[in-house]
């Protein structure tokens, strides 16, 4: 039938033009990167188990005095303010770190913290990172750090908390009501830039790039201020999920919603036809 | 004043006083349509039904909606996605319903090119049709300002700076329609303005008129066949309804329309829930930073093929300036299908493209090249592509000087 042929030439050059302005101008201005790798590679792995007593011992000992355990009741000893300007940036909350963060990348970063979170571009001798390397700790002692962080996680944490650990120092979630415990303008001057919003970065950036670029931000942007943070592939995905329960809060709704309004023009499309049938069986 | 007289109901009350039975005939019931058209003729009530959705789902948003550069991205992204009921349905209709009239669009007008239906005594439908996609592109570039995002923002000044490039008051013209030096909030709320008052009533008045225009040399069929509409009409009124070779708009033609509308609704709400993102650029869901410019500006995809023509002459020609090049093709590009039924110099010949010689290769040339236009509007100008864009360009135009002549030719053959 002609209006077939009519319609398939329509389809035809829509969807070439559709295919062009979109899957294909996407792969032009964005080069294809290797997928997120959860294996760490550039870092030595732990060969030895760590001591959870001993690593307790080496927490109270270094950590505390800068970190908060809040799980554990032990408050960050300076105020938020105070850190923010004492060190640039608020240190993190250890409550959960020892299983958010992979245990290799933990290791990595007591040893070398600007090569494990892939800083060297913002920072080095002349601007030293805020947290200092424990290289100085034996290969038994890192382990046992970590061993101890990790054993210390009581309960799985959820979504949200595994974002305000890991992104919610710098990140503020403003369409969730969070904003990021480090303000802005230290951040600007710590980093060299302005951590944004993060609330619609599920719709800017889209799940798949997320991925990506919370796993290695430099990968994606060259010379980027974001740090490495070394998240578990498990927590990654919590994050990317809480960021998508925020920005695109609505997700569930309008795929419940499609199918009843495609049934619903589905059927009037049907009624519509009958009823041209019936009309212009008169006419024809 | 006629008599009035006790009514014998409502219809008859009202007809005493609106004559609505008469205004039913001649707008409906012996509006008279060929019977010989496809569905492509339904692509006018297709475009008036996603203009009422535009203006239905716009008034919605309006309610929510806040025109000031520090409250307008929020509004958007959080007020009417988030916390208004439903507010992401009448957000995701109303950017997806822009970009398909846009498409319908198209398909609309190249079915024009295709059946003739620019020529004898149907120039003004066709005149009146582009001065609407141009009142349609100025409502939607200033409807894309107004979530304030990364792309609105760079867009706004990227498409307000090329009125730099008129001689002598160029720049001037630039700080009047922005209402600043730079695109600011006095930029944002004047492309408020126009975009729910001004150009909205500019549209309803030429789709009256684009309407009106259609009245008198009737539409146009599949074999371009020249019906004798007053016999024709006469013949489907007298019950010869099969013999025929019109029907009336209501309600024949429209039951076609019904179905041709439902079709397309069906995959219009699959768009709007599923695959929304092809018509909301994922850069615009960053909010306008006028300190960081994003890695690629390019317009939505319907004004791609105008981008394209307008920087794919990217090097001094003869003394020329590339830009200065460019802004002229790009000025061209945008009244050139005005202009159409004057380039068309066969005066016989309104069959449909698949029956002239010569002019069905113009024509699929032109879509060819238009589809290339797009694609590499989009891609960065460099290397390979900027040449690829160049002679696309040269194409286009190249494609409306040889118009003329083309059907000159056609014409000669015609007459033998």
């Amino acid at each position: 039938m002609r209006e077939i042929k009519i319609l398939a030439i329509v389809l035809f050059f829509t969807a070439v033009t559709y295919w062009g302005v979109e899957p294909y101008a996407h792969s032009q201005m964005h080069p294809h990167v290797a997928p997120a790798d959860f294996s760490f590679k550039d870092i030595e792995p732990l060969h030895v188990n760590g001591n959870i007593e001993n690593g307790q011992v080496l927490v109270e000992a270094n950590c505390i005095a800068c970190h908060s355990i809040k799980t554990l009741g032990l408050e960050a000893p300076m105020s938020v303010e105070d850190a923010a300007s004492a060190y640039g940036v608020v240190p993190p909350d250890l409550s959960h770190a020892g299983v958010i963060y992979d245990k290799n990348y933990l290791a990595g970063f007591l040893k070398d913290p600007v090569g494990a979170t892939n800083l060297s571009h913002k920072f080095g001798d002349a601007k030293p990172y805020a947290m200092p390397s424990y290289s100085f700790l034996s290969e038994q002692e890192i382990a046992d750090v970590v061993a101890y962080l990790k054993n210390i996680v009581a309960t799985k944490a959820s979504d949200k908390t595994v974002f305000e650990e890991a992104c919610g120092r710098c990140h503020s979630m403003k369409y969730d009501g969070l904003k990021a415990q480090t303000p802005n303008a230290f951040i600007k001057s710590y980093l060299g830039a302005e951590a944004p919003d993060v609330s619609m970065m599920i719709r800017s950036k889209k799940a798949e790039y997320l991925s990506t670029f919370i796993n290695e931000p430099t990968k994606m942007v060259e010379g980027i201020a974001m740090p490495r943070v070394g998240l578990t592939e498990a927590s990654q995905d919590q994050v990317i999920n809480y960021m998508e329960s925020v920005g695109d809060r609505k997700k569930a709704e309008r795929e419940s919603l499609g199918l009843k309004l495609i049934g619903f023009m589905a059927i009037f499309t049907l009624i519509a036809y009958l009823w041209k049938v019936q009309i212009w069986k008169e006419v024809e | 004043m006629a008599e009035i007289r006790k009514s014998e109901g409502l219809i008859d009350w009202l007809d005493q006083r609106l004559a609505v039975k008469a205004f039913m005939r001649v707008m409906m019931t012996e509006y008279w349509i060929p019977k010989n058209i496809n569905f492509l003729w339904a692509m006018g009530v297709v475009l008036v039904v996603l203009f009422g959705v535009l203006l239905v789902t716009g008034l919605l948003l309006l309610m929510y909606y806040k025109p000031d550069i520090n409250l307008a991205f929020d509004s958007v992204n959080y007020t009417i996605m988030q916390e208004v009921e439903y507010g992401w349905l009448w957000r995701h209709m109303h950017g997806v319903a822009a970009s398909a009239t846009f498409l319908i669009i198209y398909i609309h007008l190249f079915t024009g090119i295709y059946y003739g239906s620019y020529k004898k005594g149907r120039e003004m439908i066709w005149i009146t049709g582009m001065v609407l996609f141009i009142a349609f592109s100025a409502e939607a570039f200033s409807g894309y300002m107004l979530p304030w995002g990364q792309m609105s923002y760079w867009a706004a000044q990227v498409i307000t700076n090329l009125f730099s490039g008129i001689p002598v008051i160029g720049d001037d013209v630039v700080i009047w329609i922005r209402g600043d030096y730079v695109v600011a909030d006095a930029t944002l709320t004047r492309f408020f303005m126009l975009h729910v008052v001004l150009l909205p009533l500019v549209i309803i008045v030429v789709i009256a008129v684009h309407f009106y225009s259609l009245r008198f040399p009737h539409v146009n069929n599949q074999e371009s066949e020249v019906l004798n509409f007053d016999m024709e009409s006469k013949k489907f009124l007298e019950g010869r309804k099969k013999e025929s070779k019109v029907v009336p708009f209501w309600p024949v033609f429209l039951s076609k329309d019904f179905f041709v509308v439902g079709f397309f609704m069906t995959v219009f709400f699959a768009l709007v829930c599923y695959q929304f993102d092809f018509a909301m650029d994922p850069i615009n869901f960053e909010p306008a930073n006028s300190m960081k410019t994003p890695a690629h500006i390019y317009p939505e995809w319907y004004f791609l093929w105008n981008y394209e023509v307008l920087r794919g002459f990217f090097f001094d020609i003869g003394g020329m300036a590339a830009m200065d090049i460019g802004l002229i093709a790009f000025v061209i590009a945008n009244i050139v299908f005005m202009v159409l039924p004057f380039l068309d110099r066969n005066p016989m010949n309104t069959a449909p493209a698949h029956k002239r010689p010569v002019f069905k290769y113009w024509f699929w040339l032109l879509v060819c090249d238009m589809i290339v236009l797009t694609v590499y509007g989009k891609l960065p100008p460099t290397g390979v592509n900027a040449w690829v864009g160049f002679v696309a360009a040269v194409v286009f135009l190249g494609l409306f000087i040889a118009l003329p002549f083309i059907t000159k030719h056609e014409a000669k053959g015609d007459a033998q």
